[in-house]
């Protein structure tokens, strides 16, 4: 793959239930690049990134990962991409350790390596002391890292998250963020949905906001304020005033 | 409307949380589905009713005299029903003690926790009276037809039973919370549940083994040398039996047991669940159960998939005990095999039926956990596998389970008549297979602990299921015992299987990955 080539690329996807819940979205995010999908809830963006990951098959459109083709050979785009959803889903009878043992068996990842990559994630994210109990008792937080470091295990090039934030304590959210931020500085792509704007303002080099199933906006948060119209106002406020305006033109 | 927090209130709020449960477990939480669920009741009701009254019309002919040999015949069918009953209540005790739910609303509110677990006891009775007159009812009408109208004092038996149940099963389960603290109970009181529950089946089964050599479980009860161990008709053990036949003072002093019984352990227990229940509540929040070493050793895909399935399954006790309960129903057929070993071959051949059965029964409900109960579909589907090697891997989890269960019965038999363990084999990698293949087409996601329900999710999978292994079962029987019938019950199961297929909401197994 040439560096060049997009790490995430989203051609014209479509996706209807009873009602379209992708229309028509396009979007690119480089390789490196923090990328943020905004919108508000029913928007279409946990859909968008089902399909991406290969838990939904769109109706039209095209999804590349790293200029393979994941509608076509998704196995291929899976080995590339890791994906941890809103409500993590771990095995309650596995240890930490053993269910990062599992993952690496799905990925093939060299058990040397796996496991050197398991100690690190266990010790990065602060679940050392938990790493052989049983995860049947663990609290959200900490369900949330362990499926945080499964999707690190087998060193993703392009990350999904889907409001990874949510229900983690201060310290545990500054956790994940510099895992992330680290992910990044090492040529990963990080695309994550959040309801938490602030953290989409620091971290993201570039933000969408999806409305309906397609994007209304995107780009740097100052070329968000230039859409806008206002160059010193919040991402809460300029996403305010889109989703505004969007509805204003229905 | 009522009062808050009173009874009549608190009663209300059950009833109505008790009514939305079961029209969700009834209809899959399709509320469409009511309507043909409504006329399923009634076609299964008639046809209850109509094999009920083939059974008992020829019985009646003559009139059912109070005789030795009915008390004990009346009195076996009671104790099983007993049996039952207290395996039954005692599993949903236990749900109550330890399902969160609303609890954590109710123990933080002001209400008197004490009536709202009263209530909750009634209930437990009221819905085990309710499951056994469902299927003992339409007994009871026919006896009442062909033999009097005495006999619906029986309907006033079983209410007798639900209550004293009841009682003895929140007495059974407090001892062991007691005894064993709330960590262990959960998981040995659904293991003695289920143990009572076939105990007495099971052990009549044995009993007429070894005395009669046979099977028949009534043929044993009103054997001639039963008869003649049982005390006089005149003794007052006969009066359960005595108060179905329509005795009014049993009948009374039954009620009165029961009901006493209740009574009493409500009185005495109720006030005191609020304490069980916060016990129960810190064992899962504690979460310390240590795991083994991990190894990052060289695995397959398909490796760490099974290996992932048989550890899950091996830590959960309590998933263990419902699914290899069906192996306790082997132990008659293997003291057979024991008995016969050296001598009537010939009668072996009722194992090979039998081993089928129970072998696309246990692998139907070991593919549910593993497919439809897998607890992190997204990842499994988002691994960068073919959908078809995390289905194959499933399967090959769920048929080494079956092998590693089958595997010392088979030797047995193998030893003892080579052909039958043979034929044996084959039909249970059949059944087994095919109740998998059933799970794969009716897969739905939900979670482990909804196992007993698996059947409601779709009646026509438990239907597929129930008929594939009884016509692999007859297929091995007849080929077990040479006849070319054989092919014609291995048609069946094939077109059981096709029909299946053609009814399942997913044809393919390319859906998997899918949500």
């Amino acid at each position: 793959m040439s560096l060049n080539t997009p790490a995430l690329e989203i051609r014209g996807l479509v996706k209807r239930f009873k009602t379209p819940a992708v229309d028509g979205l396009d979007l690119t995010v480089r390789p490196g690049e923090f990328y943020a999908l905004l919108g508000p809830n029913g928007a279409g963006k946990t859909t968008s990134l089902k399909i991406v990951t290969g838990l939904l098959r769109p109706d039209a459109g095209s999804v590349s990962v790293y200029g393979i083709d994941a509608l076509a050979d998704p196995v291929a785009a899976k080995r590339l991409v890791a994906w941890v959803p809103d409500e993590p889903m771990i095995y309650d009878k596995l240890t930490p350790y053993e269910y990062l043992q599992f993952v690496a068996g799905l990925w093939g990842v060299e058990p040397k390596l796996a496991e050197a990559r398991a100690r690190e994630l266990i010790g990065w994210l602060g679940l050392e002391p938990h790493g052989q109990e049983r995860c049947q008792g663990f609290s959200r937080g900490m369900r949330q890292k362990v499926a945080l470091a499964g999707a690190l295990v087998h060193d993703p090039l392009l990350l999904v998250l889907d409001e990874p934030l949510t229900g983690l304590d201060a310290g545990s959210a500054r956790q994940v963020k510099e895992v992330l931020a680290a992910r990044r500085a090492e040529g990963v792509a990080v695309v994550m949905t959040t309801h938490i704007l602030e953290v989409a303002e620091r971290m993201a080099e570039r933000i969408g906001v999806i409305h309906k199933g397609r994007l209304i906006a995107e780009g740097t948060l100052d070329e968000l304020r230039g859409h806008a119209g206002q160059s010193e106002t919040s991402l809460e406020d300029i996403f305010l005033q889109l989703l505004a305006q969007e509805s204003d033109a229905a | 409307m009522s009062v808050p927090a009173t009874t009549v209130w608190l009663a209300q709020h059950e009833l109505r949380l008790f009514w939305r449960e079961w029209v969700s477990l009834l209809t899959a939480g399709r509320t469409r589905r009511m309507t043909g669920f409504v006329i399923g009741a009634l076609v299964f009701l008639g046809l209850l009713h109509l094999l009920a009254f083939s059974i008992i019309a020829p019985l009646a002919v003559t009139g059912i005299a109070p005789d030795k040999q009915t008390l004990v015949a009346v009195a076996g069918g009671l104790f099983l029903a007993l049996t039952t009953m207290i395996s039954q209540a005692m599993d949903a005790v236990t749900k109550a003690f330890y399902a969160r739910g609303d609890l954590d609303l109710i123990l933080s509110s002001p209400a008197p926790t004490g009536r709202v677990f009263a209530l909750r006891m009634v209930a437990i009775a009221v819905s085990t009276t309710a499951l056994t007159l469902a299927i003992g009812g339409p007994f009871i009408n026919a006896l009442a037809l062909f033999d009097g109208p005495k006999w619906f004092a029986a309907y006033g038996v079983v209410v007798a039973l639900g209550a004293l149940s009841t009682a003895l099963a929140t007495m059974l389960t407090i001892v062991l919370f007691r005894t064993l603290g709330p960590k262990l109970t959960r998981a040995i009181s659904q293991v003695v549940s289920a143990v009572i529950g076939a105990a007495f089946v099971i052990g009549v089964q044995v009993a007429a083994i070894v005395s009669i050599g046979s099977y028949a479980r009534l043929a044993f009860l009103t054997s001639q040398p039963v008869t003649d161990m049982a005390p006089d008709p005149a003794s007052p053990l006969w009066w359960p039996a005595r108060a179905v036949m329509g005795d009014p003072w049993a009948l009374a002093l039954l009620m009165a047991l029961g009901c006493g019984a209740l009574a009493a352990v409500i009185r005495t227990q109720a006030a005191g669940f609020g304490d069980y229940v916060i016990a129960a509540s810190g064992v899962d929040a504690t979460g310390t159960r240590r795991g083994g070493g991990v190894r990052f050793g060289r695995v397959s895909t398909k490796g760490a998939l099974r290996r992932k399935e048989w550890l899950a399954l091996r830590r959960d006790p309590w998933l263990m005990s419902e699914s290899l309960m069906q192996i306790l129903y082997l132990v008659p057929p293997a003291l057979l095999l024991w008995l016969n070993f050296a001598g009537k071959v010939g009668s072996l051949l009722i194992l090979v039926p039998i081993m089928v059965m129970a072998g696309g029964q246990l692998a139907g409900g070991l593919a549910w956990l593993a497919i439809s109960g897998e607890d992190a579909p997204e990842l499994v589907g988002t691994a960068p596998v073919p959908v078809s090697a995390i289905v194959a891997a499933k399967i090959e989890a769920v048929l080494g389970a079956i092998a590693l269960i089958f595997a010392p019965l088979l030797l047995g038999l193998a030893l003892a008549a080579p052909k039958f363990a043979l034929v044996a084999m084959l039909g249970i990698a059949v059944s087994a297979f095919s109740a998998i293949m059933i799970q794969i087409w009716f897969r739905a996601q939900v979670s482990r602990r909804r196992f007993r329900n698996r059947q409601t999710s779709s009646k026509v999978a438990t239907l597929a299921e129930a008929l594939s292994s009884i016509s692999w079962a007859g297929t091995a029987a007849l080929a077990a015992s040479g006849t070319w019938f054989a092919a014609g019950a291995g048609i069946m199961a094939v077109l059981t299987l096709g029909a299946a297929w053609a009814m399942s909401p997913s044809r393919s197994l390319s859906t998997y990955a899918t949500s």
